[in-house]
């Protein structure tokens, strides 16, 4: 093929793609701005006439947008914060110290990846109802505080960590506590991150356990007071988008400001270990 | 310190959190499928009743299950390939000499993986709207019929599907594409001075030394994408007449809506019993394959 | 729920200054969800003090055993008189003899037509029975232009159907709520009148997710007739325009033979049997079953009083589209008060939905109908087989 016509067919599509792509995102943005109503006519708009900030007030001054912003943030930190810690920890513990079973048992929680969560999820309630934990923060934080991917993805990382400065420390007496926290950590941090705002992202979009154990709306966290916004006020098209907005715009910032980070854990937990 | 108990030490907080919130409720969950745990139960514990098998026997005779299993592989079935095909030619793109702004495309094309279910299934409901959505619009303009997305029995899965490939292809596109820079570039060299077409580069270079890759994205998008939930969830509540209705979905249904956990237990477990065949079903012909094609070479 | 609670919000201050020791914190659940996460608080050890429930939800809550007797508190009560409550309302949160929840607002389903549209098809009247209705149905649907139906159903919502199906003689279930009834010759009736609507494509097949925006479509003229409860009176005076204020009513919902009964909806205020503040709830009950808190509760969003002292209030009782509520509510039918009714009433409507879209006929979705409500209702026959019922 004349390679014009390839780089011009090449950068077509690509730049077609982009637009499926973007599109949807774009139009939410647009008819977040729209008043009510606007949407709802044929020709279907697709840039607000006279641009206002209605919705979004709407949203937070009625529908308490602003807890359920507080409260996506609250789980989500405290799940990334929590869960790295003991991945961090375990995924160590499985790359460079000895003890007896460390393959199989290794093995055996790479076997239980299999398993789907949502096989658990309804004793899982029971347990909480039994902890005392249903309809608050810590039913949505406790069950997410530690995650075999999360342990994985450590372990893979921390094997490249060298046997040689492990070895010198003990020499020099270090306990192995402060080896973790002076040698291994530092070393860790780029997979740090990168674990970090993998869980933070999950944690942010996850839908259906949350949506089982909060039974009130004060600690729901966004998608889920999306979705029930959605059913009572399907009607309010403009309002939803502004919702939508709200939802999807801090995720999709933290992804561009860390997206290299993002994107190697995605290649590093895709890899076969 | 005794080097073993220091590590059983660093395993503990997150041993004890997957086992306790994880193992134990899934084991829970095989007990629970045994019996016939529902609302009466769970005001008084007198009223549960063993059933033995009797929840599976009876999923077996249930027309609904049958037709979220239906719908379920019909969303595997065709999703599946499509997704994996959206993403390999999205990363061939990408991995094009010839194109432009690599880091722009690559980002955006990215963008909907990161953006929530649920936020964006609420888009795509308006975009998808019989009478003021943008896209039957775009198909008046062109002297079409305007088309019962999400309303009519046929159309609604397709949309969904649509909706998982368009908000899902970007993550195994940059894992294909990393595949395809894995690919040693003497490889093509030697091909091109044999005088191979693209077409025959493709077919003999570039798909045997993705095969691993793409066997591991296809397991992990076929177990995603049997775990269907959210997307009914949102767009059309299961309907209509139930032809979104996934097995996850009917499992939260009986659950958590009709709180009969023993039914929903067994339902759950009958999902991961398929995915797990699945799966294995895949790594046989993969590792089939790979036989056939060392005999040959 | 809803919009009564945010409602509610604004009632709540003057009954605060009332009682300086009583804090109320509200809780609002969509109305499409309370249901199921009632269920959940219950499942979870979560419930409230005190809450508002679907009258048709009681039966359910108390045979979990969650629910406080009412009957010593309006003994004592100043307030709460029940012979002042319409009397199928107040029978509704009677189980079994024994009183769980006190009425707090009524609803039921009915006709909102619009005036103009029939007047210009020749009708001079709303319809009164199903014959008359049929033939207005028709004729709209008739009227030239594109894109437009007689009625607006949501397939996904029972009420509509139940409606129908209560104006038989015949009851849902039978055998003491054991079995399912649905292959009576009068639920068959009133689906065959339902489905034949929609065969006829005098409505569409639209679930209510997918009209977003009834309200507007209505004044379009896209629907003549809306099948819905009183909180749309409101909505219609907010969403449609001053000029076209005269063009609609509400009417009765017509019957086979004359006018017809109707679903007795509406909430109830009931108190959790875990509540550890049961005085304090049950002040607040007072407060909210006051006639003149009733009257500024319909002002608010234009819930109907169950009393009929608050009916009294001159803004009811002039107000027209109030009316054909009023009339009806003498008629209203309670629903089989049994736990599993809410799940057999979501398994009608799937059943009737796909009657509607021709996939089964009308025999067949009863026979079906029948089927499963026999598998749900099972573990009630054991239960009340075993004598089970309810305590240890």
């Amino acid at each position: 093929m004349n390679p014009r016509l390839a780089r011009i067919l090449i950068n077509g599509l690509l730049l077609g793609a982009t637009a499926v792509a973007l599109l949807p995102l774009l139009w939410m943005l647009s008819v977040s701005f729209m008043s009510p109503g606007e949407a709802s006519s044929l020709p279907p708009p697709l840039l607000p006439t006279h641009p206002t900030l209605g919705n979004y007030r709407a949203l937070f001054a009625q529908a308490g947008m602003g807890r359920y912003l507080v409260n996506s943030l609250l789980v989500s930190s405290a799940i990334t914060v929590l869960s790295l810690a003991s991945n961090l920890m375990a995924g160590y513990a499985f790359a460079k110290l000895r003890f007896a079973g460390r393959e199989r048992l290794f093995q055996a929680l790479i076997g239980a990846l299999v398993i789907p969560a949502q096989v658990a999820m309804l004793p899982l309630f029971l347990l909480l109802k039994y902890l005392g934990l249903v309809d608050s923060y810590a039913g949505v934080i406790v069950p997410g505080m530690a995650t075999i991917f999360g342990i994985y993805l450590v372990r893979q990382y921390a094997r490249g960590v060298p046997d040689e400065l492990l070895e010198a420390a003990r020499i020099d007496g270090a306990g192995e506590w402060r080896i973790f926290r002076q040698i291994v950590l530092p070393l860790l941090k780029p997979i740090m991150v990168t674990l970090a705002i993998f869980t933070f992202l999950a944690a942010w979009n996850d839908f259906m356990w949350p949506l089982i154990v909060l039974t009130g709306q004060e600690h729901y966290t966004l998608p889920i007071a999306l979705a029930s916004l959605a059913r009572e006020h399907a009607q309010d098209s403009e309002l939803m988008m502004a919702g939508s907005v709200i939802t999807v715009l801090p995720v999709l910032l933290l992804f561009l400001a860390l997206q290299r980070y993002y994107l190697e854990g995605l290649l590093l937990g895709s890899v076969k270990g | 310190m005794n080097p073993h108990r220091t590590a059983w030490l660093f395993l503990m907080p997150a041993l004890l959190v997957l086992g306790i919130f994880f193992l134990l409720p899934v084991i829970a969950a095989l007990g629970l499928s045994l019996t016939d745990y529902d609302l009466y139960a769970l005001a008084n514990i007198h009223n549960l009743r063993f059933v033995g098998l009797h929840n599976y026997w009876a999923l077996l005779h249930r027309p609904l299950f049958w037709t979220a299993l239906g719908n379920t592989f019909y969303f595997v079935a065709v999703g599946v390939p499509l997704s994996i095909g959206t993403s390999l030619a999205s990363a061939l793109l990408l991995n094009s000499p010839l194109a432009r702004f690599k880091p722009f495309f690559r980002t955006a094309l990215f963008a909907p993986v990161v953006t929530t279910v649920v936020a964006v299934a609420v888009i795509w409901r308006y975009l998808f709207n019989t009478k003021y959505g943008l896209v039957n619009y775009g198909l008046s303009e062109i002297g079409l019929d305007p088309i019962d997305w999400l309303g009519n029995p046929h159309w609604a899965m397709p949309t969904i599907i649509a909706f998982a490939v368009w908000k899902n292809f970007g993550y195994n596109m940059i894992i294909i594409l990393a595949g395809l820079q894995a690919i040693p570039p003497e490889l093509y060299e030697a091909a091109r001075i044999d005088g191979a077409s693209a077409p025959r580069q493709f077919w003999h270079i570039t798909l045997p030394m993705l095969r691993p890759t793409m066997l591991m994205v296809t397991i992990l998008t076929v177990a995603g994408y049997f775990q269907l939930f959210a997307e009914p969830y949102v767009m059309t509540e299961g309907g209509p007449l139930q032809s979104t209705m996934s097995v996850l979905y009917l499992m939260y249904e009986d659950g958590f809506k009709w709180w009969n956990l023993g039914v929903a237990s067994a339902v759950a477990f009958t999902l991961f019993a398929i995915i797990f065949a699945v799966t294995m079903l895949l790594l046989w012909f993969a590792r089939r394959g790979e036989r056939a094609e060392g005999g040959r070479g | 729920m809803g919009r009564e609670g945010e409602a509610v919000i604004q009632l709540l201050p003057a009954f605060e200054r009332m009682h300086p020791d009583i804090h109320v914190e509200v809780q609002v659940l969509p109305w499409k969800e309370a249901h199921q996460k009632l269920l959940t608080a219950f499942a979870g050890g979560t419930t409230p003090d005190l809450a508002q429930l679907g009258n048709t939800w009681i039966a359910e809550l108390d045979a979990l055993h969650a629910l406080q007797p009412l009957q010593p508190y309006v003994a004592h009560s100043r307030v709460v008189k029940p012979s002042d409550y319409f009397p199928g309302i107040w029978a509704t949160n009677r189980i079994d003899g024994t009183l769980y929840g006190v009425p707090w607002y009524v609803d039921t389903r009915l006709l909102f037509y619009r005036k103009d549209l029939l007047a210009a098809a020749g009708f001079a009247h709303p319809p009164r029975d199903w014959a008359e209705w049929s033939a207005q149905m028709a004729a709209l649907t008739r009227r030239p232009g594109p894109n437009h139906y007689a009625i607006l159903l949501p397939v996904n919502e029972f009420e509509q159907l139940l409606s129908l199906a209560l104006q038989q003689d015949t009851p849902l279930l039978r055998d003491d709520n054991r079995y399912g009834n649905f292959q009576s010759a009068g639920f068959k009736r009133a689906l065959r009148f339902y489905v034949e609507i929609f065969r006829r494509k005098q409505a569409p097949l639209l679930a209510n997710t997918e009209v977003p925006n009834p309200w507007t479509e209505f004044g379009h003229g896209v629907y003549a007739f809306y099948l819905s409860g009183a909180w749309n009176i409101s909505e219609f005076r907010h969403r449609l325009p001053a000029s076209q204020q005269d063009d609609w009513a509400t009417a009765p919902l017509p019957g086979p033979h004359g006018p017809g009964a109707g679903l007795a909806g509406g909430s109830s205020l009931v108190i959790f049997r875990r509540s550890t503040h049961k005085a304090q709830a049950w002040r607040l009950i007072e407060y909210l079953s006051q006639p003149q808190v009733q009257r500024k509760f319909y002002a608010l969003i234009g819930d109907m009083p169950p009393r009929r002292s608050s009916w009294q209030g001159s803004v009811l009782r002039d107000d027209l589209a109030a009316q054909a509520f009023r009339e009806q509510l003498e008629r209203v039918k309670p629903t089989p008060a049994i736990p599993e009714w809410e799940r057999i009433v979501t398994e009608m409507q799937l059943v009737a939905a796909r009657a509607a879209h021709g996939e089964l006929t009308v025999n067949q979705a009863a026979a079906e109908l029948d089927r499963r409500t026999d598998a749900i209702l099972e573990k009630r026959r054991w239960m009340l087989a075993h004598h089970r019922g309810r305590d240890p």
